[in-house]
C-alpha cells in the first residue's frame, strides 16, 4: 500500500512552528520520502496562529493535501480550527498539562511537553523539539536520523545537545505511553540523497550558478530570502550584496553593475516592483541586461504580505513606460526556479534587455524535494561581447552599433584603451550620445523591437501533461502547476478525460505554438490565482482564442489539487 | 599623457552664459591634472542641464534616469572599483528627486565623486523652484513663494560623508582643485557648486556670488572639526564660504567588501560547477 501521511505544527508565532516543520520535512526526506512542505503565517513575529504543513510520499509529492494524519497543537487555537481537519484515525499531540479540557480522547493524545522539556533540558524552550520527537515516536520512524538532523540545524553545542536530548525524551514518551490505534509507520525506506529545498533558495543557487556578481534588494516577503542566501554566501562566491536605501536604488545599482560588466539581480515583491519599473525602462532603453525576480504575493497595495497570488502577469509584461523588449519566465516547478533563473542571466546578456523572473510565495516559499541540479548542463552565454581583436586603434566603439540582429557588440568600461562605452537614456546614436532627430529615433526603435522577435524563438512553449489530446484541457502559469498536474491525475482516475497545458514562459508570447496548441485542446479551463484571469486575457490578445471558463482563486491561499477537480466537476457537466 | 584634446567631445545646447561651462572646463581640468585616461574614466549623470554634462568630453557615461545617477554610480564602483566614477546632477536631481539615494550613499561611504551643480532653479523644465532656492523666492509653481531650503552641506555632515566641499562655477582653478581633491578621497566626495543661471535665477548671478564669496583655505579653517563645519555649512548671504568644508578619514565601502579584495567584480571567473558542494547543504 502505498504511503501518503499529512502532518500539520500549529502554534503562535514564536512557539518554534516553522523549525520543527523544517525538521520533520528533512528527517523524513532523509527517511527516503518525497516531501512537499509549506507554511501558513501572518505578517507578525509574536502571537497569531501560524501553521507548517508536511506531506510525505513513497513516490513524488508536490501539493499539500487535506485531510491531515496527525496535528501537532502547540496551542489551544490550533486544536480549535484545525480539530475538523482531521482524518479518520488521525491523532492530535498536544500538551494536555497546559491546554485543559481539550476535549474527547479518542483522537487526542497528550504528551507533556514542557515538563519533558524542562526535565531534560532545564526549561521549557525545547518544547517544539519534544513534540518532534513525539511525531517520530509515533510513526515509528528512526529516531537516530531525526537526531543527527536536530544536531545538524542547532550545532554541536549546548543548544543541540539540549535539542537532541529534548526530541529523545518526546520520542521515548510515545513509545511508553502511546495505546491508541494510530499504525501508519514511517520507517526509513532508503538512502538515495535528495534534496529538501524551497523556491528562493532554488532561485539563489541559480544566480550563484549563472555567474551573478552583484545583488542588490530591500528586504521583502517573499523574495527576502533569496538576498539573505547570497549574502550569506558572498564571501565564498566573491559577490557582493548590496541593501540599498530603496526599491529604486537597487534597480539602479543593478543597471549601473551590468552597464560595468558584472552580472546583477534583484528580487522584490509587487510593491518594490513598481518602483523599480522605470529602471526597467532604462534598461530597455540602454539595452542593459539585468535579472528581476518579482515574488508575488496578494495585491492591491499592501494585500495579504504573507500569502499568495498571481495577480502581477499583466503588469509584469507591460511594466515600463515606453516601448521596449523584455523577456517574462515564471518557474512552475522546484527545477524550473533554478534552470530558469540561469535562462533569464543568458537570455538578458544574449539579447541585452530586462529579464523578469515571476514567482509566488507558494513557490518561493515551500519547499520541495528534488534531486541535485545537474551543474554539467549549466551553460553561460554571455551574448556578442567587443574582443580585444575586433576593436581598431584609432577609431570609436559604437555601443549601438547598428546591425542587422539588433544587437550591438557589448563593450565594459575599462575593458581596454581607446574603447568607451556611452549609454544614454535619452534616444541616442550609434555611438549613444543624446539626439533628437526622426530618423535616428527610427532606426533606434527598430533595432530595439527586433529583438523581440528575436528573443520569441528562446522561448518555451507550454509543456502538455497527461494525453496529447483530451476533452478538457487545464491551462495554467508558475506555482499552479503541481497542483494542476496532480488534480490531472486524480480525474484521469475518475474516468475524465483531461490533460493539461502549462507555461513557464510567457513574453514574448510565442503566439504561433500556443494556437497550434490551443487548436487541438479540449474545453479550455484557466486555472489561476488571481481575481480577473491574467493569462486568459493574454492568451486572448496574443491568439484570439476565447478563453471564458476561469477557474480563479485570490484568498491569498495556494490551490489545491481539490479545489481544481470539485471546480471542473461542478462546471464540466 | 593625457592632454585637455583627449577630453574634447560635443557642442553643448547649453543657455549662453550658463554656468555649466565653467564646471566642464574644470572637471576637464581635473582629470588631466590627475593624468587620468578617459578610458579609466565613468561619469554618470541623471536628468538636467547638468546630466548632459558628460555627452560634451569623452569618457565612459552612463546617463540614466532623473534623480537615479548617484544608484547607477554605486552598482558601477562595485562592479569595478578601479573605474573613477563621477556622478554629475544638479540641485533638482541630487537633492529633490534622488535626495533619499544621496543620503544613503554618503552614510554608506561609496567611492564615488558627487558633482551637484546648484543653480537654485529647474532650468530644462524652465525656472520653477527647486529644493535650494531660497525662501519666499516665487515662481511658476510657487506663487506663493518657496518653502526652508535644503542645505545640502549640513545634511550631508549629518549623514557621515567624509568630503564635502563647496565650489564656484565663476573660479575654475579652484573648483578643479576640489574635483581633484574629492577624486583623490576614498570616499564619498559631495562636491555642491555654486552655478549661475542667466536665464532662470536672476539673483544668483556671477557678479553676485563674486561679491560673496571667499576661500576658507585663506582663513586658516579647520575643515576636521564637525561643528565648526556646521557653522559654515550654514553661512550665506554677505558671505559665502567655498573650498572643503568638511574632511575626515574614512574607509569606503568598497574597501571593506570581502569580494572586491581579490579584484573587480568584472574579472571573476563564472564557474557553475563550484556551487557542487551548496547543493549538499540542502542533502
Amino acid at each position: 500500500m502505498s504511503v501518503d501521511v499529512n502532518f500539520m505544527i500549529g502554534g503562535e508565532a514564536g512557539q518554534g512552528v516553522q523549525s520543527i516543520g523544517f525538521l520533520l520535512a528533512k528527517a523524513l526526506v532523509r527517511c527516503g520520502y518525497h516531501v512537499f512542505a509549506d507554511q501558513d503565517y501572518e505578517s507578525r513575529v509574536r502571537g497569531g496562529h501560524n501553521f507548517f504543513r508536511v506531506r510525505a510520499k513513497d513516490s513524488q509529492v508536490y501539493a499539500i493535501s487535506v485531510p491531515i494524519d496527525i496535528l501537532v497543537a502547540l496551542d489551544r487555537d490550533t486544536i480549535n480550527i484545525h480539530r475538523t481537519e482531521l482524518t479518520r484515525g488521525g491523532v492530535i499531540i498536544y500538551d494536555g498539562e497546559k491546554i485543559k479540557d481539550a476535549g474527547d480522547g479518542g483522537t487526542m493524545f497528550s504528551v507533556p511537553l514542557d515538563r519533558i522539556a524542562k526535565e531534560t533540558t532545564g526549561n521549557t524552550q525545547a518544547s517544539n523539539t519534544v513534540a518532534l520527537g513525539a511525531i517520530f515516536g509515533l510513526i515509528q520512524s528512526d529516531i537516530s536520523l531525526l537526531s543527527k538532523v536536530v544536531l545538524e540545524y542547532f550545532g554541536a553545542g549546548n543548544v543541540g545537545e539540549d535539542n537532541a536530548k529534548a526530541v529523545k525524551a518526546g520520542y521515548d514518551y510515545v513509545l511508553q505511553n502511546y495505546s491508541g490505534d494510530y499504525a501508519r509507520s514511517l520507517n526509513a525506506i532508503d538512502n538515495k540523497q535528495r534534496m529538501l529545498i524551497n523556491g528562493n533558495e532554488a532561485i539563489a543557487l541559480g544566480a550563484i550558478a549563472a555567474g551573478c556578481k552583484f545583488v542588490s534588494g530591500y528586504p521583502m516577503t517573499p523574495t527576502t530570502p533569496i538576498i539573505e542566501y547570497m549574502a550569506a554566501k558572498s564571501r565564498e562566491f566573491d559577490l557582493v550584496v548590496l541593501q540599498p536605501e530603496d526599491e529604486i536604488a537597487a534597480v539602479n545599482a543593478v543597471i549601473g553593475a551590468s552597464y560595468t560588466g558584472a552580472r546583477a539581480m534583484t528580487a522584490t515583491s509587487g510593491g518594490g516592483f513598481c518602483l523599480m519599473v522605470e529602471g526597467l525602462s532604462l534598461a530597455g532603453m540602454t539595452e542593459t541586461p539585468i535579472v528581476v525576480v518579482l515574488g508575488q504575493r496578494p495585491g492591491p497595495a499592501i494585500g495579504l504580505p504573507t500569502r499568495t497570488e498571481q495577480g502581477e502577469l499583466e503588469f509584469a509584461i507591460h511594466a515600463g513606460h515606453g516601448d521596449y523588449p523584455k523577456a517574462v519566465l515564471s518557474p512552475s516547478t522546484i527545477e524550473d526556479a533554478f534552470w530558469l533563473t540561469v535562462k533569464a542571466f543568458n537570455l538578458a546578456d544574449k539579447y541585452q534587455l530586462p529579464v523578469i523572473l515571476i514567482t509566488d510565495h507558494h513557490l518561493a516559499s515551500s519547499y520541495f524535494t528534488a534531486d541535485k541540479f545537474d551543474l554539467s548542463q549549466v551553460v553561460i552565454d554571455r551574448g556578442t561581447l567587443l574582443l580585444i581583436g575586433d576593436y581598431a586603434s584609432g577609431s570609436e566603439y559604437k555601443r549601438y552599433r547598428l546591425t542587422d540582429s539588433g544587437i550591438s557588440p557589448r563593450a565594459f568600461p575599462m575593458q581596454q584603451e581607446g574603447v568607451l562605452v556611452v549609454a544614454d537614456s535619452d534616444e541616442h546614436n550609434e555611438e549613444g550620445h543624446l539626439i533628437e532627430d526622426a530618423e535616428t529615433r527610427n532606426n533606434m526603435m527598430r533595432k530595439r523591437m527586433k529583438k523581440l522577435v528575436s528573443v520569441e524563438r528562446d522561448v518555451a512553449l507550454p509543456k502538455i501533461y497527461g494525453s496529447q489530446e483530451a476533452e478538457v484541457a487545464l491551462v495554467g502559469w508558475g506555482s499552479t502547476c503541481y497542483a494542476i498536474r496532480e488534480a490531472v491525475d486524480i480525474l484521469l482516475e475518475q474516468g475524465v478525460s483531461v490533460n493539461s497545458l502549462h507555461f513557464s514562459e510567457l513574453w514574448p508570447f510565442p503566439s504561433g505554438g500556443v494556437s497550434d496548441i490551443l487548436k487541438k485542446a479540449g474545453r479550455i479551463y484557466i486555472v489561476e490565482s488571481n481575481a480577473s484571469g491574467q493569462l486568459a486575457h493574454l492568451i486572448q490578445a496574443e491568439t484570439c482564442v476565447k478563453v471564458s471558463d476561469r477557474i480563479l482563486k485570490y484568498d491569498g491561499r495556494p490551490f489545491t489539487p481539490s479545489d481544481i477537480v470539485q471546480e471542473v466537476k461542478k462546471r464540466n457537466k | 599623457m593625457v592632454t585637455i584634446n583627449d577630453y574634447a567631445g560635443g557642442k553643448p545646447a547649453w543657455c549662453p552664459g550658463c554656468g555649466d561651462f565653467s564646471i566642464l572646463a574644470a572637471v576637464k581640468k581635473a582629470l588631466v591634472d590627475l593624468q587620468l585616461e578617459p578610458y579609466k574614466v565613468l561619469m554618470v549623470s541623471g536628468i538636467g542641464q547638468a546630466g548632459k554634462l558628460p555627452h560634451y568630453t569623452k569618457c565612459n557615461v552612463f546617463n540614466g534616469l532623473h534623480g537615479r545617477p548617484v544608484p547607477a554610480a554605486v552598482g558601477a564602483k562595485i562592479a569595478n572599483p578601479e573605474l573613477t566614477v563621477i556622478a554629475i546632477s544638479g540641485d533638482g536631481d541630487g537633492y529633490g528627486e534622488g535626495g533619499n539615494h544621496w543620503i544613503h550613499a554618503m552614510r554608506r561611504n561609496h567611492d564615488i565623486t558627487y558633482l551637484v551643480h546648484n543653480n537654485q532653479v529647474y532650468g530644462l523644465t524652465k525656472g520653477q523652484a527647486s529644493p535650494t532656492s531660497d525662501p519666499g523666492s516665487v515662481t511658476k509653481t510657487t506663487p506663493d513663494g518657496a518653502p526652508t531650503p535644503v542645505y545640502p552641506i549640513a545634511l550631508a555632515i549629518a549623514a557621515g560623508a567624509g568630503f564635502i566641499a563647496r565650489g564656484f562655477a565663476g573660479d575654475i582653478e579652484h573648483l578643479a582643485g576640489l574635483i581633484k581633491a574629492g577624486i583623490l578621497y576614498k570616499g564619498f566626495a559631495l562636491i555642491d557648486i555654486l552655478q549661475p543661471c542667466p536665464t532662470f535665477n536672476k539673483k544668483n548671478t556671477y557678479a553676485w556670488y563674486r561679491e560673496r564669496v571667499y576661500k576658507l583655505d585663506e582663513t586658516g579653517y579647520d575643515s576636521g572639526n564637525e561643528m565648526s563645519a556646521f557653522e559654515k555649512a550654514r553661512e550665506w548671504g554677505d558671505r559665502i564660504p567655498i573650498g572643503v568644508i568638511y574632511r575626515r578619514e574614512t574607509s569606503s565601502f568598497e574597501e571593506q567588501v570581502p569580494a572586491l579584495k581579490k579584484g573587480p567584480l568584472v574579472k571573476q571567473r563564472i564557474e557553475p560547477l563550484q556551487i557542487e558542494r551548496l547543493l549538499s547543504e540542502f542533502i
